[in-house]
């Protein structure tokens, strides 16, 4: 059963989540299907794998995947609030972080903080496009346009977008 | 920083990563601020990313309130946020039900999975672009390898920062003092 009494364990659940999602939304996929398959029921796990195949699908940040949780249990004002309270708090932890880092701007500790995550924000970056490659690696095509794609990106300047009209075209005359 | 945005560009800047972020925020926001428009360098960006990924939270919206933040203040913050999830928020809204329905038909799926490797396509290249153009010690360039494996082998992120944000501040300690 899902609706207006949904919304308060909806909006809990997700704030204690977020405060566990450190290094980024995603990081936290099993707690949330704990909370919206295992807990409450709210869907079933093939339900909750295709709203995280669309936010992964459509643009936008991943996260999205929350929203769309959120719109599931409670409409419109589920989205809204589902989101708020994922993103709210750890908006404000930003935020005064980034408070901090413009009025100690220079100070040794935090440039030695900044160049130190540069590293690993990179590799994050790597392992995410490679996930993202061998869940969409269906036969030696995709793997291709991952790797043409890769190419282009890193060797021009050109708008990526070329590489997802292409990858879309490909697919459609290819892939079915 | 070659000059300021303002917050109506931050604004419309974001709307627009929003709206075309296939594969993830990281990738097209570093695009946008770094190549298109030079309101940031390849190590501001850098920098901004690399502290919203440790701390908790979403950590494309952690760097659009890092950036927001940097130009403007709060209201800074607020309109890059803002700008960041409009987009994806009325698109999703309006394909939530239609996916449901069509999403796993043939011709769908298979435009899907076309988009989605170019996207990862995208997503690499940014990575080794980064990388050419920072030109990391060799240091450095280990810790990002480990961070790439670990998390490519799935690793639970909490454990992988545990393991590297240590290096990554001893590595940037010593080279700072260079």
């Amino acid at each position: 059963m899902t609706g207006e009494d949904d919304l308060w364990p909806l909006v809990t659940g997700f704030l204690g989540i977020s405060l566990l999602s450190v290094g980024g939304g995603i990081a936290v996929l099993p707690e949330m299907h704990r909370l919206v398959v295992e807990s409450h029921g709210w869907m079933d796990g093939l339900a909750f794998a295709k709203r995280y195949a669309l936010a992964q699908a459509a643009p936008g940040p991943n996260i999205m995947v929350v929203g769309l949780i959120g719109w599931h249990v409670a409409g419109a004002i589920g989205m809204v609030s589902a989101m708020l309270a994922m993103c709210g708090p750890t908006s404000l932890l930003a935020y005064a972080f980034a408070r901090l880092r413009r009025r100690v701007a220079g100070a040794r500790w935090m440039r030695v903080f900044e160049r130190g995550m540069v590293p690993i924000a990179i590799g994050l970056i790597a392992a995410s496009g490679l996930l993202l490659a061998s869940g969409a690696a269906e036969g030696w095509l995709p793997v291709a346009i991952s790797a043409g794609s890769t190419l282009f990106v890193w060797r021009t300047r050109r708008s990526p977008l070329w590489v997802l009209a292409v990858g879309a075209v490909l697919g459609a005359l290819f892939l079915h | 920083m070659s000059e300021r945005p303002s917050r109506t560009a931050l604004f419309l800047g974001y709307l627009q990563i929003g709206l075309t972020s296939f594969g993830g925020v990281n990738a097209w926001a570093r695009r946008f601020f770094v190549e298109k428009k030079g309101w940031l360098t390849e190590q501001e960006y850098a920098e901004v990313l690399g502290i919203g990924q440790v701390l908790p939270g979403p950590n494309a919206l952690n760097t659009a309130i890092g950036i927001g933040t940097y130009f403007h203040g709060a209201t800074g913050a607020i309109v890059c946020a803002l700008g960041l999830f409009t987009g994806p928020m009325v698109l999703l809204a309006a394909v939530a039900s239609l996916y449901d329905t069509y999403g796993q038909l043939p011709l769908v799926r298979a435009i899907l999975t076309g988009i989605a490797a170019a996207a990862a396509g995208m997503v690499m290249g940014t990575a080794v672009k980064m990388v050419t153009k920072l030109r990391p010690s060799r240091t450095l360039l280990c810790i990002g390898l480990a961070a790439f494996t670990l998390a490519a082998l799935k690793v639970r992120m909490p454990y992988v920062l545990l393991m590297l944000a240590p290096l990554g501040l001893i590595a940037a300690w010593r080279e700072l003092d260079r």
